[in-house]
């Protein structure tokens, strides 16, 4: 399975090591033309501005949505904020999932956070149901989930943090910072699958 | 549920989040936004920029806690502050005013010429220079999240950013290469915590994120910075030192994505305006070098 990974800027190769683990080939994306032959796509944490500023400076806007429109893609945090259809700020989005995101919702560094999260949906992939170590890094929290998107987890306040729509995912956490890959295999079984939810 | 916070992931999580990118040194909230705007993945809040504390001399501090105030307030981006070396309470200062990050740096005056800052202490993490393989794990076993090189501040000239990421690298493949009954003697010899030289060998790389500073004033220098091996680069001086700053700084931001093609590199390089005029190392003398500072 062939899985790119947005590597305009942020920690892409946390997520491509990850990857690796479980048997998928990365393919780093930084050009339109690095989308070809691609299974699904992964958009890393990092900073939503600097990514949405070179996305449109190297022409990657529009590729990007095109191939959202029948893969999967996942967004981890910034990438989250990048696949929201709108966050009220002005800066480039993808506005590929019927969300809306809330940027740094949970305050500065010195209030990033870990805890224990319940994902029901990864049992798809692991019988076992523990909680999932969910590390948050000057967040952004999915303020609304419109439509189709489903919530597949919040923090015991209500507050959503990961939600799918169709093939898309976004987490307000970086499952490629912690070892437990549940979340990377539940997304390949996502780009696998050929049915749309 | 029970939440952790200001532990050792979370404080090198942010610094993770910040690889392959861009984190400039700013002035003013004018400046702030114009790094933003510009593609910066954070900006660092400092008094003076460095080639401004090398023309006027005198002691460089934290800057005024209005300042950084007014730069959290005008962008979305991390902000970072530099406190002086084993200025305690700079720090304390810095993270009640809720900085992202502080750059315990070589660039202000050092408040003390023996110890750092115990960087355990607090919640918010430490980003600090280093010249060799030791002083970055002496830095991290007092708690550093995040390594920078020193290079040499405000000159423009990034040979010193080079010889610093050579140091920290050659080292590392050195170790990785060495038998077991060597190390011991390797971290003797780097005065390093062995702990952290066992870890170090058995990833291959710094156990932090590590960005060149120092000297960079091109995209071809942050380019080359990239190719050595760093993950990231911090530019001071260089960017608002040029003749067209946002221009500039565009071109770097773009230069650390696209680090390993010379055709952008080449059609980004154009027309950038004057870089920063620049003062040659080797020319400087002994009492001016920053690099020096710390241990």
């Amino acid at each position: 399975m062939n899985i790119g990974v947005l590597a305009l800027q942020g920690d892409f190769l946390e997520h491509q090591k990850m990857l690796e683990q479980l048997g998928a080939r990365v393919i780093q994306v930084r050009l339109p033309q690095h989308l070809q032959d691609l299974d699904g796509l992964i958009i890393p944490g990092g900073e939503s501005t600097t990514i949405g500023k070179l996305a449109v400076d190297f022409g990657l806007l529009e590729p990007l949505r095109a191939f959202a429109r029948d893969h999967a893609v996942w967004g981890t945090c910034a990438g989250a904020i990048f696949l929201a259809r709108n966050i009220g700020l002005d800066q480039p989005l993808l506005g590929v999932m019927d969300i809306t995101v809330e940027r740094n919702a949970f305050g500065r560094q010195v209030d990033s956070f870990a805890t224990d999260l319940d994902v029901p949906v990864l049992k798809e992939v692991d019988p076992d149901n523990r909680p999932f170590r969910a590390v948050f890094i000057r967040a952004p929290r999915i303020a609304k989930a419109n439509g189709t998107t489903r919530m597949l987890a919040s923090l015991p306040d209500g507050t959503i943090v990961a939600v799918r729509q169709n093939r898309w995912l976004a987490t307000s956490f970086h499952p490629e910072l912690t070892g437990d890959d549940r979340f990377h295999r539940y997304f390949m079984e996502m780009a696998q699958s050929k049915l749309d939810l | 549920m029970e939440q952790e916070t200001g532990s050792f992931t979370i404080k090198k999580g942010l610094a993770q989040m910040l690889k392959g990118g861009v984190i400039m040194d700013v002035v003013t909230a004018e400046h702030a936004k114009i790094a933003e705007d510009a593609g910066a993945c954070a900006v660092m809040a400092l008094e003076r920029v460095p080639a401004d504390i090398r023309a006027q001399g005198g002691v460089a501090r934290m800057s005024d806690p209005e300042l950084i105030h007014q730069i959290m307030e005008a962008v979305t981006i991390p902000v970072m502050a530099k406190a002086r070396i084993g200025h305690f309470v700079e720090a304390q200062i810095l993270e009640a005013l809720g900085v992202d990050y502080i750059d315990e740096s070589e660039v202000l005056t050092p408040a003390d010429e023996e110890h750092h800052i115990y960087k355990h202490a607090f919640k918010v993490p430490f980003v600090c220079g280093c010249r060799n393989l030791g002083e970055a794990l002496r830095r991290i076993g007092e708690g550093a999240a995040m390594m920078r090189t020193k290079g040499e501040a405000g000159t423009g000239d990034v040979v010193e950013a080079v010889r610093h990421a050579r140091s920290v690298l050659g080292d590392i493949r050195r170790l990785q290469n060495m038998p077991d009954e060597e190390v011991m003697a390797f971290a003797k010899e780097l005065g390093a915590p062995y702990e952290l030289v066992l870890e170090t060998r058995e990833l291959g790389r710094l156990p932090v994120v590590n960005f060149a500073a120092g000297g960079i004033a091109t995209p071809a220098d942050a380019a080359l910075m990239m190719q050595l091996g760093v993950d990231g680069v911090f530019v001071g001086s260089g960017i608002f030192k040029s003749g067209d700053p946002a221009k500039r700084a565009a071109a770097i931001v773009k230069a650390v994505t696209y680090y390993n093609d010379p055709h952008i590199l080449a059609e980004i390089s154009r027309n950038l305006g004057e870089p920063m005029v620049g003062r040659q190392v080797s020319a400087l003398p002994e009492g001016e070098l920053l690099a020096g500072r710390g241990w």
